[in-house]
């Protein structure tokens, strides 16, 4: 009887969540660009599908993916599992599983993720062949695994959050000025769209959970920031990724012309 | 004659399915498995409430799968066929209120706000920052929520004008990391982590495809203006304002 209950009143959120959208499409159509609405019918029914669907992930993300991040994240942190006393847990070299936890999540998840893909393709695309869509998406996954897992680092040692993401602009501020023009757009870009809707509940929940186990943390102040790592780190690879490729294309193509003038 | 229509129908009917339940199951597989392999050779213990997040896990996958085949099916071709109708039409007061509301209303409906906006007025409660009651809980989550959606709208506005001007971006963006430290230091402590969070969550399953169709769009129509160069950056701004825009909140409600 509860879970019918909090199903209806899910579903009646979602309604209004998804209200807006609908709101906006139909009232151009008809107001602005006045034109029929074209396949009524199937709007009516992706509707539907809409509200239910997200209804349902919303359920399902307080019954999996919250409990799941926060239940490993106290459960690498517990110091029975970690064989260590009290004292120790302060010490961040307590907490080797949590980084390597973090890292993989970032890194196995980004691999996977299908927006990231597109944004590798064009990227082949924008820069003529020189830039491989797989050795970038590596790259990406490597920066977004590197990023989580030093945002572990930071929870744990309580350190303020807005220093690291500082040095984060200092080194995206000097790779703009160097990086080939036509990939500073979509470097910025693919900061947003690695961060896809299932790894981000798990991974705020990691750091809510982390937050909670180790001792002298306050989940309010230390618990979120997990994923503004994840979204930096992306534009620094990127762009340190076509830097990298444009300088090899560019060295290639010096010692091709010495070659031939020799 | 119809009952021959039908029984290559329902084949085809589940195919789709299957394979449309496969392909959300596939965004799901590399947290599954880096989650067994932790659970089996490094805790060395079975997930509590094992039961209850296989169940969970299937109402994700099965939910997802929903909501993007329903926006594929109605909104997407629509929001798509109308950012280029209205690119077309010329009327710049039009699209950028049309800009606006597209980035608005996209974010009051993606999912993962919704979540980790709940889950940190949850946190905001315990620790006492709002009074603990569900009702401030639910205003806070919202306030958060709209602080973002009008951010979003301003920032897809602002990438609108940048591809009709032609601005180059970089100046934008560091111009807008400036702004991120300055609001820093005046905002409160416990807003910091979720603001700096809201610009890489806002950004997802809705919100992508629809903006990234307005900026192709309006890049490909311009003169001047390549679709693959100019219609880039917009999803930059949106994951950059929302960070300002959510400290502002919390300057205002702490």
């Amino acid at each position: 009887m509860n879970f019918i209950y909090d199903a209806t009143t899910v579903l009646m959120a979602t309604i209004r969540d998804i209200l807006p959208i609908v709101a906006l499409i139909t009232g151009f159509q008809l107001l602005v660009l006045r034109q029929p609405i074209p396949h009524l019918r199937r709007l009516i029914i992706g509707g539907i599908y809409v509200v239910i669907g997200l209804a349902m992930f919303l359920i399902g993300l307080e019954k999996a993916l919250f409990p799941v991040g926060k239940m490993m994240a106290s459960q690498l942190s517990d110091p029975t599992f970690l064989g260590k006393s009290n004292i120790e847990l302060s010490d961040w070299t307590a907490y080797g599983w949590v980084y390597l936890f973090a890292a993989l999540i970032g890194f196995s998840t980004t691999i996977a993720e299908p927006s990231l893909l597109a944004v590798a393709i064009k990227a082949g695309e924008v820069s003529s062949g020189i830039i491989s869509p797989w050795g970038l998406r590596i790259t990406v996954a490597i920066g977004v695994a590197v990023g989580i897992a030093l945002g572990a680092f930071r929870i744990v040692t309580g350190t303020p959050l807005h220093i690291y993401i500082l040095v984060g602009y200092i080194v995206v501020v000097l790779q703009t000025f160097t990086t080939p023009k036509k990939m500073i757009a979509l470097a910025y870009d693919s900061g947003g769209v690695t961060t896809s809707t299932v790894t981000v509940p798990l991974v705020a929940a990691l750091g809510l959970g982390l937050s909670e186990a180790v001792p002298g943390r306050n989940p309010a102040i230390d618990g979120f920031g997990l994923i503004a790592f994840a979204s930096l780190f992306p534009i620094i690879t990127v762009m340190g990724y076509a830097q990298i490729t444009h300088w090899f294309a560019n060295r290639n193509i010096i010692k091709h012309s010495k070659g031939e003038n020799q | 004659m119809d009952n021959k229509k039908d029984k290559i129908f329902i084949p085809a009917i589940l195919m789709m399915v299957l394979n449309k339940l496969s392909r959300s199951f596939k965004d799901l597989l590399p947290i599954i498995l880096v989650i067994a392999f932790f659970q089996i050779f490094v805790i060395g213990q079975p997930l509590p409430n094992f039961a209850e997040v296989i169940f969970g896990s299937f109402l994700v996958v099965l939910g997802l799968m929903l909501f993007v085949q329903g926006l594929e099916m109605g909104l997407f071709p629509i929001g798509e066929a109308m950012a280029q109708a209205l690119a077309r039409k010329g009327s710049l007061l039009w699209l950028l209120i049309f800009a606006f509301l597209l980035g608005f209303s996209t974010t009051i409906a993606e999912p993962a706000l919704i979540a980790v906006c709940a889950e940190a007025a949850k946190i905001a409660s315990e620790a006492g920052l709002i009074s603990p009651s569900q009702e401030s809980c639910n205003s806070y989550a919202l306030g958060l929520r709209m602080s973002v959606a009008f951010s979003v709208g301003i920032a897809i506005l602002i990438g609108v004008l940048r591809i009709l001007r032609g601005w180059p971006i970089h100046y934008l963006i560091i111009g807008g990391y400036i702004v991120v430290m300055l609001m820093t230091l005046v905002a409160p402590k416990e807003i910091i982590g979720i603001a700096y969070d809201a610009g890489g969550v806002t950004t997802s399953t809705v919100t992508v495809p629809l903006v990234a169709a307005l900026g192709v769009g309006l890049a490909s129509i311009i003169k001047g203006r390549s679709p693959l160069l100019d219609g880039f950056g917009l999803i930059a701004f949106a994951s950059l304002l929302p960070m300002i825009f959510v400290m502002g909140y919390g300057v205002i409600v702490f």
